[in-house]
């Protein structure tokens, strides 16, 4: 048996009939990122050294009869952008290559209370500004299914991650298919949570009205079980819902029947690659035998929901990134004439092309003259877009569209051409724009054997929904038992 | 093209970036681009629509004003680049 196949649910299933202990999983762990690390490159920090004495410590306490936690040393890896206290939180950018943490990230603390042991955190489009983590500062990920082809991004690390057996799940984060698209590109299963419903506190903010942290894992039931131990209310983050508090894994029926499916046939067609098409059409008629109601109709928001989501997040990211100085987060340029020289040096020099594309577009949007043109304009975009899956979601239970156009495309494909690039989020971002939560798994593979993933949206605070229509088809069709990446 | 070369720069200076010249070109290029596809939202009929700030329904949310101490100063100076005295350090400004 290998055990880094394993899901977390059959993890712990093992560890409950005493088949495995901690540190066996651990040192499986650690095994496999010294094998396949340096083919894979999904980490920014490795942390092998400090989950093995963590899975001892574990261990000792679990023999002494301690052990009180389902989850207590379950591996996981963290996305380089949630602080860690004592280890490094970079961003995968030059800006914070030394600067670590004094404090935990909510979802840190919450993953701490269970004693999970952190493998490492994992490599990311700088500041999540991406969808290759090609803008990494300090290298590239490269995909488990094809070595050749990008992971998506901006959570490459953490989806080739899973994908590669380095972790048997990891946390991402979504500001327009973040964690999303990755997962789709890794054949992974990756949840963007309601906005609000997972605390940010803690999550270096790129555009703070849309970022939301959410699971990337092998299968529905581990994405559930992630959730379970994330979510809930915050007072550190005024955006945080106060809301009930639910139990995901529950929510997972295995039935369908009479679920309202809705297919928006604008994320169709023109653009979408026909593999990526002809998958999502056998999936849709999966649906339709399993007993789901799916029906066909127009939702023209995508090229707006687009447009608007660069405007606004490039605007709250450049007031956002304002915070990076040279003063307080550890990169200081060497030679500097005065504070507004030290502040422009510091700032040309730490930040990479993308963020200080996407700095410049921010600023533009939002500068005297174009303020209304561009960024008001966006707002109420957001508002229509809100308003179209609020009807929506009159109709329908869930709705379903591919996650990106497209497989994962080649490293260096689309480096050069940052709108090209902007175009593959085109799936994702209206559910961001729109505040929704939305879960990608795999449905199949391409021509060549690269996985395609399947979008499931759904309104407001209905995770529980979209978990049950993912995990009824997951169940119905074995992705996993089909399909494995080469790495 | 949407937008000078003085524009650019001078949108740059305002955040407080500093482009070389080599880079202009790209950075003008990009720009061009991403606006010239922006304009689709024009299309988008929007009247009598509000602006969304945010994906939560916009209310206030407050706490007691209290203040907690945070102690581990040594945690947070070991992020400044420069540090004296258990203190953040500046290039003189006056």
């Amino acid at each position: 048996m290998d055990i880094t196949e394993l899901t977390v649910h059959e993890l712990q299933d093992k560890l409950k009939k005493k088949e495995l202990t901690v540190t066996q999983i651990t040192k499986a762990y650690v095994d496999r990122i010294n094998e396949k690390e340096k083919d894979v490159q999904a980490f920014v920090t490795v942390l092998t050294d400090e989950a093995m004495k963590q899975a001892q410590d574990i261990e000792e306490k679990i023999n002494r009869g301690e052990n009180k936690g389902e989850f207590e040393g379950i591996p996981i890896g963290i996305k380089d952008n949630m602080c860690t206290k004592g280890v490094k939180t970079t961003c995968s950018s030059k800006m914070l290559e030394n600067f670590v943490s004094p404090y935990d990230a909510t979802v840190i603390e919450k993953l701490n209370n269970e004693n999970l042991i952190n493998l490492g955190k994992l490599n990311m489009d700088e500041f999540a500004m991406g969808g290759s983590t090609e803008h990494s500062y300090f290298h590239n990920t490269f995909n488990p299914w094809n070595l050749n082809k990008v992971p998506g991004g901006s959570s490459g690390g953490s989806a080739a991650a899973v994908a590669a057996n380095l972790v048997p799940w990891s946390l991402g984060s979504d500001t327009g298919g973040s964690i999303r698209q990755p997962a789709s590109f890794c054949g992974v299963v990756g949840l963007k949570p309601t906005y609000g419903l997972v605390s940010r506190y803690g999550l270096v903010a790129f555009a703070s009205s849309l970022d939301q942290i959410g699971p990337i894992t092998k299968d529905v039931y581990d994405s559930a079980m992630l959730l379970n131990i994330i979510a809930g209310h915050d007072e550190r983050d005024t955006t945080s819902a106060n809301i009930e508090k639910k139990d995901y894994v529950k929510a997972l029926k295995n039935d369908v029947k009479g679920l309202k499916i809705g297919i928006p046939k604008e994320f169709y067609g023109e653009g979408v690659e026909p593999d990526v098409e002809a998958k999502l059409k056998e999936a849709i008629e999966k649906y339709k035998e399993l007993g789901a109601e799916v029906e066909e109709f127009s939702l023209d928001v995508a090229e707006y929901s687009l447009a608007a989501y660069y405007i606004v997040a490039c605007a709250e990211a450049s007031s956002n990134l304002g915070r990076f100085d040279g003063v307080r987060y550890t990169y200081r340029p060497k030679e500097v004439n005065g504070l507004w020289d030290l502040y422009k040096k510091a700032r040309s020099e730490a930040f990479g092309d993308e963020v200080k594309r996407r700095i410049i577009l921010g600023t533009y949007v939002l500068s005297s003259g174009y303020y209304d043109a561009y960024y008001k304009k966006a707002q109420k975009v957001r508002t229509l877009v809100m308003k179209e899956f609020d009807k929506a979601f009159e109709k329908y239970d869930v709705i379903i569209t591919p996650t990106s156009p497209t497989v994962a495309f080649d490293i260096g494909g689309k480096i050069d051409d940052p709108l090209s690039m902007y175009k593959s989020d085109i799936c994702t971002v209206s559910v961001n724009i729109a505040g929704l939560p939305g879960i990608s798994i795999p449905c199949g593979v391409d021509s060549k054997g690269m996985p395609i993933g399947m979008q499931i949206i759904g309104n407001k605070f209905q995770e529980e929904t979209i978990l049950n229509a993912a995990y009824t088809y997951e169940q119905a069709t074995k992705f996993r038992e089909n399909y494995k990446p080469k790495c | 093209m949407q937008v000078s070369k003085e524009e650019l720069l001078h949108i740059a200076n305002l955040a407080k970036l500093e482009l070389k010249d080599s880079e202009v070109e790209d950075y003008l290029k990009n720009l061009d681009n991403i606006l010239e596809f922006s304009k689709i939202i024009n299309n988008a009929s929007t009247e009598n629509l509000d602006i969304t700030i945010g994906a939560n329904e916009a209310k206030n949310v407050f706490r007691k004003d209290e203040v907690k101490v945070f102690e581990d100063n040594e945690d947070l100076l070991q992020n400044a680049p420069v540090k004296e005295n258990n203190m953040f350090k500046v290039p003189k400004i006056l």
